[in-house]
């Protein structure tokens, strides 16, 4: 349902995704609704399959979805033409899963940087305050511009690559952002730079995040809001205290016993 | 005390690169795993737990080159022994390993019993039925259905496929097995079943002792009896399980054990504390203490002089010029 | 970039691969630089003459003569001379008047010629023996004697007025020649060809012509293969299914088939090596077509890609930006693979007598046709095929090495 309330910045009704058809025909998402409030962190929580990344896609417009309707503002979203996706993409940004892929390795940092700026406009500006911008944005996420310059992404390691990554949703200031998995990939200790630096977008631009994830840890962490999402469809959502500390439905049980623990026993038996 | 199953002393392995620069990713590591213990290692990417668990082996082949030290498994010398018997009469029975992506090297054209027909072949004579009675056996023992023999890797989801893999690596019963992340690629679901499995092993006495290595600390301290931490292919923490989690010493363990994310009470409100800056370059390391340019308790003499392991006893060490007071004061005030 | 091609200059295979052909490219550039006749021109009016130095015999006669005194020089001329056949007839005549058989050897020339000397009579009566038969050796004596004379041979001039023969110089058999004095000599390391042709310099030519239309008829092959590709690959849908179609169809007719039917309804006449090059090219654009497909497909849900996307970038970018350079080096690849099977198609075409036409230049295949029309193989005369073969044969072999190379550089996993 397209809510009325002014705060909505996006939402999504009756969202399907099948791929495929007759014998092989899946239904990757399933009806889903959804509504994101401004500035809030929202966690959308499954296993590998469920179809997070399905419906993150269909959100970001990269994928058309089979059925349903996506409104950005209250208004439904428009992207027929090259035009009018390019400003949705304006609004609406992403990081990925695997930031080794996520990376033209022929282009230097300072060209994805550069191209942040021309998006938003700031394709005339003389150089030096490009290079402003640019410094501005590495800072923000803790890494030296003077020092990236003409380096390639691969040169980097894997969480400074995603710390990249972060200053370029800095440079395009989307309204929302999402975070398709961005710490999967990497090392435990870079992680919580990460997931620091995604509510830091919240806290200091008012930014919308959308952070997709199958470790219920991670989202009781960083979220709001959660929802968990099984096979398409999502079975519990709610206030991360609500969902995860005092979990109703069996599946969220499942997630929630399958996290190593530290504080609490952690029940092998129940595999 | 127990038997020692693997003991390795003061244990150096470099790299060559194509530039003929030497690159020692394990530097002096020694340590000691006794009958039905397990080992966590942990540390951060390029730190070089992968390599110490492929050196541990006792086969090297280029660009990685044993440099000295030795390695003793169940009494047996295997540091300095001949490749080929290493191969032979060492891998696979004494000692197995299971790599990082093990799971997706399995080759896709053949069936999972094809493998293991090729494990025992590579030791002794055996009928294909022999050797399908033996591997249903092992199979039924560690909860895998009897019809995943006649299948083909792809068919497998991805936590199967790694359950398959140490299953076809325990065989042969090693008495140490090293597992380098087994987990890292698979859900939460399919994490749970691949270390119950590998908790099972060692109930059922499969395998003697384990070497768990991983970067996820929340699953270290639920699997293995001891933890070491490694920095910069150097031991900076050795510790019981339990101590290591809650009572770290090294600044650099400390700021490991910050970064543990769990879905527990109470964990939205405490600060994680990250480390910032990135590892030192193993081509050329630092002299002093290589932690010393991301550590906040820095002190000019940190970056002159080496910093040696401190034994403290009840197996503890760690590697810091500060004593276990002054680090822990340090900590609370943090 | 440059670290690339560094790595691809470490790779063993591709080093050799590299050199061979930039030596074949050398001589071919080179060659007709230092020897500039025509690749076409008849020089020999005859065919398949061998291998060989060719010493004018009108120059050598006016050229100065020196008199060399060498001991076995008229052995081995008599030895040359006396063949086989002469031999075995001798030993006949020998053993007929009654010389035991053990005291003759054929092999040793002295001894049979001493032999013959004090035994030879023609007036003797052998039983048995044809009149036309006492004829043959009653010759076969005379040139023996001429053979052995010392006498100078007078070479005579007709005078043009008279018609009489006029003696203009003698020569004896202990007289030489400078080859270095004589005007022309002609040096024709690989003999002539059915045409009396300098193998050599068409050979060269062939190879330079047989180069360019195995370039052309790659790069047409590889642009067409890898526009469709991309275009199929990216955009997907409708448009895939159209091409994929059209791909499918000329998968399935054998493309060699259709490059007989399409050179012979061309016809002769309008056939140029730059024609045939183009033909081949229109024809086998398939495989790297499905091939770059097939990268474009796995490359497309790349998250750089929808990261390009997101950046607003338009379709032409992203192809020519994010997913041409990934499938670069195997474009670069499946092209050296495509310029050595074009030159194969040309031979393969020219043998059918259906390259291009004859009367300009010489191509690889051109030569093996005529080598074939003329049996060169059933007479014998390697010089007029094997040349040629070994040159297609190092050409293929050295692009097919360079391909390997790649392979193991752009791919690691083939790496040893």
């Amino acid at each position: 349902m397209p809510d009325e309330k002014s705060n909505i910045c996006l939402s999504a009704s009756g969202l399907t995704k099948v791929f495929g058809s007759g014998r092989t025909k899946t239904v990757a998402v399933d009806h889903v609704d959804i509504s994101l409030c401004e500035g809030e962190v929202v966690s959308i929580v499954g296993e590998s399959g469920s179809g997070k990344t399905t419906l993150a896609k269909m959100l970001l417009g990269l994928l058309s979805p089979t059925e349903g309707e996506v409104y950005f503002q209250g208004k439904p979203r428009d992207i027929s033409s090259h035009k009018k996706r390019k400003e949705y993409w304006k609004n609406i940004q992403a990081i990925f899963q695997d930031p080794f892929s996520s990376y033209n390795i022929f282009h230097k940092i300072d060209s994805v940087l550069l191209d942040c700026i021309n998006m938003r406009g700031g394709r005339h500006l003389p150089y030096e305050e490009k290079v402003e911008m640019m410094t501005e944005a590495c800072s923000f996420v803790n890494l030296k511009f003077d020092e990236l310059t003409n380096k390639y992404p691969f040169e980097l390691s894997g969480g400074q690559m995603q710390r990249l990554m972060i200053a370029r949703i800095f440079l395009l200031d989307p309204k929302i952002l999402v975070a398709d998995e961005p710490t999967s990939m990497i090392d435990a200790c870079s992680r919580a730079t990460i997931l620091d630096m995604l509510m830091q977008l919240r806290d200091d631009i008012g930014m919308t995040v959308i952070f997709i994830t199958h470790d219920i840890g991670l989202a009781y962490y960083v979220s709001d809001n959660v929802y968990i999402m099984e096979q398409g469809v999502f079975v519990e959502s709610g206030s991360a205290d609500d969902v995860i500390l005092h979990p109703k439905e069996p599946y969220t049980q499942r997630l929630i016993s399958d996290v190593p623990k530290i504080y609490e026993e952690w029940d092998l038996s129940t595999v | 005390m127990s038997k020692v199953m693997l003991e390795v002393n003061e244990l150096t392995t470099k790299y060559i690169t194509r530039f003929q620069e030497n690159i020692y990713a394990v530097d002096h590591v020694s340590l000691k795993v006794e009958e039905g213990k397990s080992l966590g290692i942990a540390g951060e990417s390029g730190c070089g737990k992968s390599t110490l668990a492929l050196s541990l082996m006792g086969y090297y082949f280029p660009p990685l080159h044993y440099t000295s030290g030795e390695i003793i498994i169940d009494g047996q010398k295997i540091s300095g022994m001949d490749p080929d018997k290493v191969r032979k009469s060492v891998l696979g029975q004494e000692i197995a390993y299971i790599p990082q992506a093990a799971m997706n090297a399995l080759n896709p054209t053949q069936k999972v019993i094809h493998f293991i027909e090729d494990v025992i072949r590579e030791h002794e004579p055996a009928t294909k039925r022999e050797i399908y009675e033996r591997a249903k056996e092992l199979f039924e023992t560690v909860g895998l259905p009897e019809s995943t023999l006649q299948k083909y890797p792809v068919e497998l989801s991805g936590g199967m496929k790694q359950r398959t893999v140490i299953a076809i690596a325990v065989l042969l019963s090693p008495k140490v097995l090293i597992a380098d992340e087994p987990t890292s690629a698979l859900d939460v679901t399919s994490q749970k079943k691949v270390i119950k499995m590998i908790k099972q092993l060692m109930e059922y006495g499969l395998i003697d002792s384990l070497i768990f290595i991983t970067h996820e600390l929340p699953l270290l301290y639920n699997v293995t009896d001891d933890i070491m931490v490694m920095y910069a292919g150097q031991i900076v923490e050795k510790a019981a399980t339990e101590e290591a989690v809650f009572d770290p010493l090294h600044p650099y363990a400390k700021g490991l054990m910050g970064s543990i994310i769990v879905p527990e009470e109470g964990v939205r409100e405490h600060e994680l504390t990250a480390i910032p800056g990135v590892p030192p370059n193993l081509k050329d390391p630092p002299s002093g203490c290589r932690f010393a340019a991301r550590c906040q308790y820095v002190q000019p003499r940190c970056k002159t002089r080496s910093v040696a392991l401190r034994e403290v006893g009840g197996g503890r060490a760690y590697r810091c010029i500060f004593s276990e007071e002054v680090l822990r004061e340090a900590y609370k005030d943090a | 970039m440059r670290h690339t091609i560094r790595q691809v200059f470490q790779s063993g295979k591709f080093v050799v691969g590299f050199a061979i052909f930039i030596v074949i490219l050398l001589i071919v550039i080179i060659y007709p630089l230092i020897i500039p006749d025509p690749p076409l021109a008849i020089i020999g009016q005859g065919t398949f003459f061998e291998p060989g130095i060719y010493v004018n015999v009108y120059d050598s006669m006016v050229a100065p003569k020196y008199t060399l005194n060498l001991d076995n020089a008229a052995t081995k001329r008599i030895a040359s001379r006396l063949k086989d056949e002469d031999r075995l007839a001798m030993k006949e005549w020998l053993m007929a008047i009654g010389i035991a058989e053990a005291e003759i050897d054929i092999e040793n020339t002295e001894q049979l010629l001493t032999l013959w000397e004090t035994h030879y009579d023609p007036q003797a009566k052998i039983s048995g023996m044809t009149n036309a038969r006492r004829n043959y050796y009653i010759r076969l004596n005379d040139s023996l004697e001429g053979l052995l004379s010392t006498e100078r041979a007078i070479i005579a001039a007709e005078n043009a007025e008279t018609g009489d023969l006029e003696e203009i110089d003698s020569v004896t058999q202990s007289e030489y020649v400078n080859i270095n004095q004589v005007a022309n000599v002609r040096f024709l390391p690989l003999g002539t060809d059915n045409f009396g042709r300098d193998v050599l310099t068409e050979l060269i030519t062939a190879t330079r012509v047989s180069l360019k239309i195995g370039f052309v008829a790659g790069t047409i092959a590889t642009l067409i293969g890898l526009t469709l590709g991309l275009v199929a690959g990216y955009i997907g849908g409708m448009v895939d299914d159209v091409i994929m179609f059209v791909t499918n169809l000329f998968t399935v007719i054998p493309s060699f088939v259709l490059l007989i039917l399409i050179s012979f309804s061309i016809g002769q006449e309008q056939r140029g090596a730059v024609t045939v090059a183009v033909v081949i090219g229109f024809t086998s654009w398939v495989w790297t077509a499905r091939a770059v497909r097939a990268q474009v497909v796995s490359l497309r849900h790349r998250d750089h890609v929808n990261l390009s996307k997101l950046s607003g970038h338009s379709i032409a970018y992203i192809i020519f930006a994010d997913i041409l350079p990934y499938i670069a080096s195997y474009v670069v690849m499946a092209m050296i693979l495509q310029i050595s099977s074009g030159i194969l198609s040309e031979a393969g075409l020219s043998i059918l007598g259906l390259g291009p036409r004859t009367t300009e230049v010489p191509t690889l295949g051109l030569m093996m046709n005529w080598a074939m029309i003329y049996q060169a193989h059933v007479l014998g005369k390697w010089w007029a095929y094997l040349p040629v073969l070994i040159t297609i044969a190092l050409i293929t072999f050295s692009m097919n090495l360079m391909n390997t190379g790649l392979d193991q550089v752009f791919n690691p996993a083939l790496r040893e």
